[in-house]
């Protein structure tokens, strides 16, 4: 399992979690190469579909992130996200995905250290889990 | 509107066993709202039978659809012409919307993926609530448009009873006692005969007791 680099899809809100990359980017920080980041007007705009599609289609894991609470742009759309994000992990232990293969986590614009370090640390935690289940069963059946 | 909830998934996962694809079928009306059953939630469900099964390592192919109004002879009949590649269909609808299907495709076998739950209302976004028990024979204009059938927990036409408590019913701190409300109501809309009035013992044949209930319009039938 050791060569195995997970592919971890991150919804990035534009006002902080997206500009948190792109400063981690600026300070020379590094992340595992499997993180793919999708930038988002809000996390409020994260459908828990586009979730479920990301692993659908072979994401291993699946991180939404928002502003800091109380911080959000628009409100309440990271509270809204983390609800959200707690019904698709509800959803995902039902079908034997794994709730843990999706977080949400909250960092501010500044914080590119912050941000460098929770996507290590996710992405590591579900290389440890290995690769999506939905992949070992499709060659199973095929 | 009618309400309903998504079943269990471990139901679901056993009650398509036998099968290796389905259409998965929503209604764009009352489950859209109560967000049980609309197009959003058949691609939710569609996505989570798909890596379900995956992870099973028995694939199963879903193909979504969502009907204007499942329980309409007119919008079931859009299916006609797909139905045939499927083992089964899977309906988001309510009861009503599974019926009509099942109906009009004698020949397959047309699953219920959402348990039918009340008529009610949004009391705000995400939470629906009991108000309407459709009993036949409307009550709301002597209750102050609050319904004793539907919101008390005994259906008592002449209230309180002897558990209601600082404005809640005895079943649960978290409910309102229906002829508080009533009450309240009629003394704010100064009706308050209206509730020393005793209202005579409900002839139920009007509800469900009569036995399934149809309504015909003649002018509208031809
Ligand atoms: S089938 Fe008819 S009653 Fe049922 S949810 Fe759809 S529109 Fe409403
Ligand atoms: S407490 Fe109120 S709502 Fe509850 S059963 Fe009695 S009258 Fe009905």
């Amino acid at each position: 399992m050791s060569d195995f680099e997970p592919v971890v899809v991150v919804f990035a809100c534009d006002y902080c979690a997206y500009t948190a990359a792109d400063v981690a980017g600026r300070m020379n920080l590094t992340y595992p190469s499997g993180v793919r980041i999708l930038r988002v007007p809000c996390t409020g705009k994260v459908e828990p579909l586009y979730i479920m599609q990301a692993l659908q289609k072979g994401a291993d894991g699946v991180m939404v992130a928002g502003c800091l609470v109380g911080d959000c742009h628009f409100k309440n759309g990271n509270l809204r996200a983390a609800a959200r994000v707690k019904r698709v992990q509800t959803l995902l232990d039902d079908i034997g995905i794994g709730a843990d293969r999706v977080a949400m986590v909250n960092v501010s614009a500044g914080q590119g250290a912050k941000f460098a370090e929770i996507a290590t640390e996710f992405s590591k935690k579900i290389g440890e889990m290995g690769p999506n289940p939905i992949k070992q069963g499709a060659k199973a059946a095929a | 509107m009618i309400t309903a909830e998504r079943k269990p998934m471990e139901e679901i996962f056993r009650s398509l066993e036998p099968f290796g694809k389905i259409l998965l079928v929503g209604c764009n009306e009352c489950v859209t709202v109560c967000h049980a059953g609309g197009r959003k939630e058949v691609a939710m469900l569609a996505s989570a039978l798909r890596m379900g099964r995956l992870k099973q390592g028995a694939p199963l192919t879903v193909d979504e659809m969502t009907l204007e109004r499942q329980c309409d002879p007119e919008y079931a009949e859009e299916l006609a012409l797909v139905v045939d590649q499927y083992d089964a269909v899977c309906s988001m609808a309510c009861g009503c919307g599974v019926q009509t299907v099942a109906e009009r495709y004698q020949g397959l076998p047309v699953l219920p993926m959402v348990n039918t739950a009340f008529m009610g209302s949004s009391e705000k976004n995400g939470v629906w609530a009991e108000r309407c028990a459709g009993c036949g024979n409307c009550v709301l204009g002597m209750t102050g448009g609050i319904c004793p059938i539907a919101r008390c927990s005994k259906r008592i036409f002449n209230g309180p009873c002897g558990g209601s408590s600082k404005g809640k019913c005895e079943i649960s701190p978290d409910v309102d006692c229906a002829w508080q409300l009533i009450w309240d109501r009629l003394k704010q809309l100064g009706q308050t005969e209206l509730y020393s009035q005793i209202m005579a013992p409900k002839d139920w044949r009007s509800a469900r007791d009569g036995g399934p209930r149809r309504i015909v319009r003649e002018d509208m039938a031809i």
